[in-house]
């Protein structure tokens, strides 16, 4: 490798870093995205040096390759709505772990079949390495994809047996893999290699499917920190400073912001990958509960309190928010009660929206302000002294019964917003349905505290809007 | 077996760099944190280069071609978006002057 393009590659990955260091406030974000686009473009500019570009004719199959890329990319991305973007992350993600996989087999079939390549023991487990994890990635984020898109497979699709039929596929690719090792003792190593990664398309597959809704965006995380590995695993293939120091980085980083989301779920991802509890939660709670009273109130009636009584206001938003694309009417609410001089917060639960920080995103692009954003930690001391939290298509993230050391429930130990403690408690829900983790929240039934609106998040917010600029 | 020891040291820094670095990112940014890391990973189109440049028959110039499209993808979408998601986030200050206003 060439001194220039090493350092270029240094240059690049320092930018890399820099760029992910300035993500961490909302004053440099932006700026650090530039600096990591710079990075990438120093970084390809530089490898434009050290592939043997010898014909004119690969020169161009590179630039048509990459300039069709980058237009469907481009459009894609400017097109999208902020909602959908977890299946958006998804489908890049996919597409970035087929390309590792593709890089990876292209290189193996150049050593084994045309021999134009030299083989070294590294190489080749370098090589099953970025198949593996670049396929499943692959297939696990399509999947991810068609499930978040509503396209298919919603929920968690089950079949008996599914842990058995993974191990299977898995002791397969190891075996095929053991196989290649050995110099194909058994069976064709490329063909081997073709077989691994039809099994690794299957593990993808059957990986995904179980998973719900709601634990979609532990997965893409998951998956994304997969694609740097399998970038990585390429690095060590092609002998390639760059991926290794850039793949390694995502792969990291992305272990560990999954482990920060299923901790904040209150969930070990051991339980997620292995599915089941979801399904079998469901059903608990409601049932007896369906008698008991509630205070249901009307729009106008949480208009006037709002209007005539609370001063602090914390609202926080759920899912089902987002499900409604409720975003503007929250933003005029929050104008609304700002313009009679009232303080409002925002209360965002780490896994409020389809993935973590999603919430934040859709109402920044509705108008929100981000200092008006608290996450858990800040919101909790401001619930204490506010006069009314308005839960707007949320109910796990707000349940009490969470803390409760006498219940067992899917939620128990994960962190809560403590909305208990605001002198009223106002709920915008369709219904007493329990939620994604099916707990049955006993603030529904505190008919001196809690109101609840039945309503579409939507109406509702336009309907509690009216209500206080006319009280 | 040097060059293999060396990729291993630079491998296992990264790694503890991507663990420091992620830890201290607030839950407002995860969003954009994890589309903008989604399209770092893009970097493996400098393989896909690499690998098309050296493609040496008809099946691995198919492949490589494939791969270098996917990456191009994974870059330009993921930094693209990610611009788009951080380009809302609106500073306080701007707020007041638009209450002003």
């Amino acid at each position: 490798m060439q001194v220039a393009t090493f350092i270029a590659y240094l240059v690049a990955a320092a930018l890399f870093i820099v760029g992910i260091r300035r993500l961490r406030a909302p004053e440099t974000a932006r700026s650090g995205n530039t600096l990591a686009t710079v990075g990438m473009v120093i970084a390809l500019v530089a490898t434009v040096f050290v592939a043997n570009i010898d014909e004119v004719l690969s020169g161009v199959q590179i630039l048509a390759g990459v300039a069709v890329g980058s237009v469907i990319g481009a459009v894609a991305a400017q097109r999208v709505q902020m909602t959908a973007m977890p299946q958006m992350v998804a489908a890049f993600n996919g597409v970035g772990g087929a390309t590792a996989a593709l890089v990876a087999l292209s290189e193996f079939y150049q050593a084994e079949a045309l021999g134009t390549h030299p083989e070294t023991l590294v190489a080749t487990i370098a090589v099953l390495l970025s198949v593996v994890i670049g396929t499943v990635s692959f297939a696990g984020s399509i999947i991810a994809f068609t499930k978040l898109q509503d396209l298919a497979l919603t929920g968690s699709v089950t079949f008996p047996l599914q842990q058995v039929v993974n191990a299977i596929i898995a002791l397969v690719i190891v075996g095929l893999a053991v196989n290649i090792l050995a110099g194909g003792i058994l069976l064709d190593p490329l063909i081997s290699l073709y077989l691994i990664l039809g099994a690794s398309i299957l593990l993808g597959v059957l990986f995904v499917i179980p998973i719900g809704g709601a634990d979609m965006p532990i997965v893409i995380s998951l998956l994304n920190s997969f694609t740097g590995l399998a970038a990585a695993a390429s690095g060590f293939v092609l002998n390639n400073y760059a991926l290794i120091i850039s793949g390694t980085l995502v792969g990291a980083s992305g272990t560990v912001l999954t482990r920060e989301m299923s901790s904040a779920l209150g969930r070990p991802l051991r339980k997620i990958i292995f599915a089941g509890i979801t399904a079998s939660a469901t059903d608990s709670g409601g049932g007896d509960e369906e008698d008991r009273p509630v205070n249901d109130v009307s729009a106008g009636a949480v208009g006037e309190y709002l209007s005539d009584e609370a001063e602090k206001v914390v609202i926080v938003p759920g899912y089902g928010l987002a499900v409604a694309q409720a975003q503007g009417p929250m933003y005029d609410l929050m104008e609304a009660l700002e313009a009679q001089g009232k303080e409002v917060f925002f209360g965002i639960h780490p896994v409020a929206g389809r993935m973590p920080g999603h919430m934040n995103v859709l109402l920044t692009e509705a108008g929100v302000p981000y200092d008006k954003l608290y996450d858990l930690e800040d919101i909790n001391p401001e619930l204490e002294d506010a006069d009314a939290a308005i839960i707007v298509g949320a109910n796990d993230v707000v349940n009490p019964a969470a803390n409760d050391p006498e219940q067992d429930t899917p939620i128990s130990g994960m962190p809560v917003l403590e909305v208990e403690n605001a002198e009223r408690v106002i709920f915008v829900k369709r219904s007493l349905s329990p939620g994604f983790a099916g707990v049955d929240n006993p603030l529904f039934y505190d008919t001196d505290k809690t109101m609840m609106l039945f309503s579409d998040a939507k109406q509702g917010l336009q309907e509690i809007v009216e209500a206080v600029k006319n009280g | 077996m040097g060059i293999l020891l060396a990729q291993v040291a630079i491998l296992v820094v990264a790694a503890f760099l991507g663990f420091e670095l992620i830890s201290r990112v607030p839950s407002l940014l995860h969003t954009p944190l994890m589309s903008a890391t989604n399209a770092i990973h893009g970097i493996v189109l400098v393989g896909a280069v690499i690998s098309l440049a050296a493609a040496s028959d008809s099946f691995t110039t198919v492949i490589g071609m494939v791969a270098v499209v996917f990456g191009a993808i994974n870059v330009v979408g993921g930094f693209w978006v990610t611009n788009r998601m951080l380009g809302m986030f609106r500073p306080p200050v701007k707020k007041v002057k638009k209450r002003e206003q």
